[in-house]
C-alpha cells in the first residue's frame, strides 16, 4: 500500500482547488527555480537514477529518452506532451489535466528546460474538451505569475505552453501520427527512424512524453531519485495512476505503488469484483490493447512492466478492465476488434485489411457461426498483422484476439458446435 | 465508416465567412505555431468554422479554412474526413454520442442506446424530425472509470443508467440545462460508495 506521504497526485479525484491557488497549497511551483539550476545534464541523470519508465503504454525510461535529444543543434527542440488518452479504458490523463493541470504545467517547464526546449505543445484530445478549458485557464494563470512564458519562474529561461486540441483520432496517440497532427496532416504515423529525437515536429529535435511522466518529473527532484525508486520493484519504480473500470463495485482512479498485486489493487480501491474475487472471470490490465489473463493469472500477479509481461499480457497504460462471470468474453473483445476497425489510420494494408477482416471474424465467433477451423484461421491472421505494420497499431489490434483465443478457445469452440447443434435440429 | 462526400448549405446564402469575432480567436491561435508552419493551425480553424457553422463542416467551410491557411482544398477535405469529431452533414440541436467501447459495453451502454433511440425516435446516424436530437456511437471517450457515459454536445455525462439518461433526455426535449460529470453526484473518479 502507498502511505499518503508518498503520493504525487494529491488532488487526482478533485477534492480541492484546481487551479493555482490549490496549486501553491500543494507545493506546485514552490522552488523550480531552484530545481532548473539543477542543470539540464544533472536533470536528465537524476531521472534516469528514479528509473522513471514512460507511462504512455510502452514503459520506455524517460531518462533515456531525453538524453536522446542533441546537445547541440542550431534548430529549435519541441517538447510534446501527449494528451490524446485514448486507448479504451485509460482516463488517468484526464484526471491530471483538469483537476492538477499545473502538476503538468511545471514538469514542462523542467522538462522542455533539461531538454534545451522553449516551446511545448500540449495536444490533448478533442473530446476533452472541458479538460482542455481547465488546462488553458492554468496556463493562464501561469503566464500571468511569470512561471510560464519569458524568464520563467526567474529562471532566466524562455518557455512557451500552447494547447493543441485533437479533433477524435484514436492513432493520433501514436507520437508520430501525433506529430503528422500538430503539422496539420491527417495522423498517419511516420517510418522510424529517423526518430523524433532527431527529426521530430517541423523537421526538429523533439520528445514526445505522457502526462503523468512529465507530472511526476517535479516531484523525482524535489525528493531525491532515491525516494522514487524505493518505491515499487526493481526497475520498475515509482507510483502508478490504475484506471479500474469495468466489473467492480467502486470504478476508480487511483494512485499505487508500482507491483502491487492485482487483487489488493481491486479489492482495496476499487470495492473488489461484483459478486466476489471467486465470480472473476479475466482482466485486461493495460488497456484495450494488451492480451487479457484468465482469473487463474489474476490470482497471483503484480501491477509491473516485467510482471505481466512474463504472462504474456503488458502494464500498457495500467487500465485495468475487470470482467466477471456475467461477460461474454467473446463479445467483449469482439468490441475491440471494431474499434481497432473503426481507428485504423488506413496507412497499411495489413492493418486496414487485416482489421476489417478480424472484426467480421470476431462477429462470427460471437454468435458461433463460424466453423472450428476458423479459430486458428483467425490466429494465424493476427500473426500476420502483428509485427507487418508502420506503427504498433497493428500489434495492438492482433493481442486482445490473441489473448482470447490463449485462453478461451474452450468457450470459442463450445459456442460454433452450440450453433451448428441449433441449426442441425432447425 | 463516414460518407466522405461535401455537401453545401442548403440555405441561400451558404457561403461561409468567418464571423468577426471568430477572426479575432484565428489570429491569436495562428501565433502558436511559427509563421511558416500555419498549416498546423487546420484542426483549431475547422473546429471554430464547426462550431460557427452549428455543428457540421460544409463545402464552403472548409474552403474558408483552406483559403485562411493558403492551403489546398483537397488538403483539408483529406483532414477533415480523417478525424471523427468533424461532422460532414448537418447535425441537430443536441448531439447524442454513446461510448459503444468494452468498458462501457459492460456497464450497459447496451441499454443506453435503446433509451435514446426511444427517446429521440432516431435510428443511429439519424437527426429527429424537429432538428433536436442526432444519435451517433462512438468509440471509447476515455471515461472508463465514470462508465456508461454519453457526450452531448461538448460535455460528458457519467455514471448513467437508464432512468437517469431518460431524465437527460427529457429534460433536453423541454429546453432545461443539465449539469455534466457524474450524475450520482461524485467527484470526478473518485471510490464511490453505492456505485
Amino acid at each position: 500500500m502507498l502511505k499518503e506521504n508518498d503520493k504525487i497526485f494529491l488532488n487526482l479525484n478533485g477534492n480541492h482547488k484546481w487551479n493555482l491557488e490549490g496549486a501553491l497549497s500543494r507545493g506546485i511551483w514552490s522552488n523550480t527555480n531552484e530545481l532548473i539550476k539543477i542543470g539540464s545534464k544533472s536533470i536528465i541523470e537524476i531521472i534516469q537514477k528514479s528509473e522513471l519508465r514512460g507511462r504512455g503504454g510502452a514503459g520506455f525510461p524517460t531518462g533515456l529518452k531525453w538524453s536522446f535529444m542533441p546537445k547541440i543543434s542550431d534548430k529549435p527542440h519541441y517538447l510534446i506532451i501527449n494528451a490524446d488518452e485514448s486507448e479504451p479504458g485509460t482516463c488517468k490523463d484526464r484526471e491530471i489535466l483538469r483537476n492538477d493541470p499545473h502538476l503538468l504545467l511545471e514538469g514542462c517547464l523542467i522538462a522542455g528546460y533539461a531538454m534545451n526546449c522553449k516551446t511545448c505543445y500540449i495536444y490533448i484530445r478533442g473530446e476533452y474538451y472541458n479538460e482542455g478549458v481547465n488546462l488553458q485557464l492554468a496556463i493562464d494563470e501561469a503566464y500571468e505569475k511569470g512561471f510560464l512564458g519569458k524568464n520563467s519562474c526567474n529562471s532566466g529561461w524562455d518557455f512557451d505552453v500552447y494547447v493543441h486540441r485533437g479533433a477524435g483520432a484514436y492513432i493520433c496517440g501514436e507520437e508520430t501520427a501525433l506529430l503528422e497532427s500538430l503539422e496539420g496532416k491527417k495522423g498517419q504515423p511516420r517510418l522510424k527512424p529517423p526518430f523524433p529525437a532527431g527529426v521530430g515536429l517541423y523537421g526538429c529535435p523533439t520528445t514526445i512524453n505522457n502526462v503523468e511522466t512529465i507530472a511526476v518529473t517535479p516531484t523525482i527532484l524535489r525528493r531525491g531519485p532515491e525516494w522514487f525508486a524505493s518505491l515499487g520493484t526493481k526497475k520498475n519504480t515509482g507510483t502508478k495512476i490504475f484506471s479500474i473500470s469495468g466489473h467492480v463495485n467502486k470504478p476508480c482512479n487511483v494512485e499505487e505503488e508500482m507491483g502491487i498485486s492485482l487483487r489488493d489493487l481491486i479489492e482495496t480501491h476499487a470495492g473488489g469484483v461484483i459478486g466476489g474475487w471467486q465470480n472473476l472471470l479475466a482482466v485486461i490490465p493495460g488497456g484495450a490493447s494488451v492480451p487479457l489473463i484468465p482469473k487463474s493469472v489474476c490470482d497471483n500477479i503484480n501491477m509491473d512492466f516485467d510482471s505481466l509481461q512474463k504472462v504474456n499480457s503488458g502494464l500498457g497504460t495500467a487500465a485495468v478492465i475487470v470482467m466477471n462471470k456475467s461477460t461474454d468474453i467473446v463479445e467483449a473483445i469482439s468490441r475491440l476488434s471494431y474499434f481497432y476497425m473503426h481507428e485504423s489510420c488506413g496507412q497499411c494494408t495489413p492493418c486496414r485489411e487485416g482489421t476489417g477482416w478480424i472484426y467480421r471474424m470476431m462477429e462470427k465467433m460471437v454468435k458461433g457461426s463460424a466453423k472450428i477451423s476458423d479459430i486458428d484461421k483467425l490466429l494465424e491472421v493476427t500473426k500476420q498483422v502483428e509485427g507487418h505494420t508502420i506503427c504498433a497499431f497493428g500489434d495492438a489490434a492482433a493481442w486482445p484476439v490473441q489473448g482470447l483465443i490463449r485462453h478461451f478457445k474452450p468457450e470459442v469452440e463450445k459456442r460454433i458446435l452450440e450453433y451448428n447443434k441449433h441449426k442441425g435440429a432447425a | 465508416m463516414k460518407h466522405p462526400g461535401l455537401i453545401n448549405s442548403i440555405k441561400e446564402h451558404s457561403i461561409f465567412e468567418w464571423s468577426k469575432k471568430n477572426i479575432n480567436i484565428i489570429n491569436k491561435i495562428l501565433k502558436k505555431y511559427p509563421s511558416e508552419r500555419k498549416q498546423s493551425a487546420v484542426l483549431p480553424l475547422l473546429d471554430i468554422a464547426q462550431r460557427q457553422n452549428r455543428g457540421w463542416l460544409s463545402k464552403s467551410a472548409i474552403e474558408k479554412v483552406a483559403f485562411t491557411l493558403s492551403m489546398p482544398i483537397i488538403r483539408v477535405t483529406e483532414v477533415a474526413t480523417f478525424y471523427s469529431m468533424f461532422n460532414l452533414r448537418p447535425i441537430g440541436k443536441n448531439f447524442i454520442q454513446i461510448c459503444r467501447t468494452t468498458p462501457c459495453w459492460l456497464r450497459g451502454s447496451k441499454k443506453l442506446l435503446e433509451v435514446a433511440k426511444n427517446e429521440t425516435g432516431c435510428a443511429l446516424g439519424e437527426t429527429s424530425k424537429d432538428n433536436l436530437f442526432t444519435l451517433v456511437e462512438v468509440e471509447c471517450l476515455g471515461a472508463c472509470c465514470n462508465a456508461p457515459m454519453v457526450q452531448i454536445n461538448d460535455n460528458f455525462y457519467e455514471d448513467l443508467d437508464e432512468k437517469i439518461f431518460s431524465n437527460i433526455l427529457q429534460k433536453l426535449k423541454k429546453n432545461i440545462k443539465v449539469n455534466p460529470g457524474s450524475q450520482i453526484g461524485r467527484n470526478a473518479s473518485e471510490p464511490f460508495e453505492g456505485k
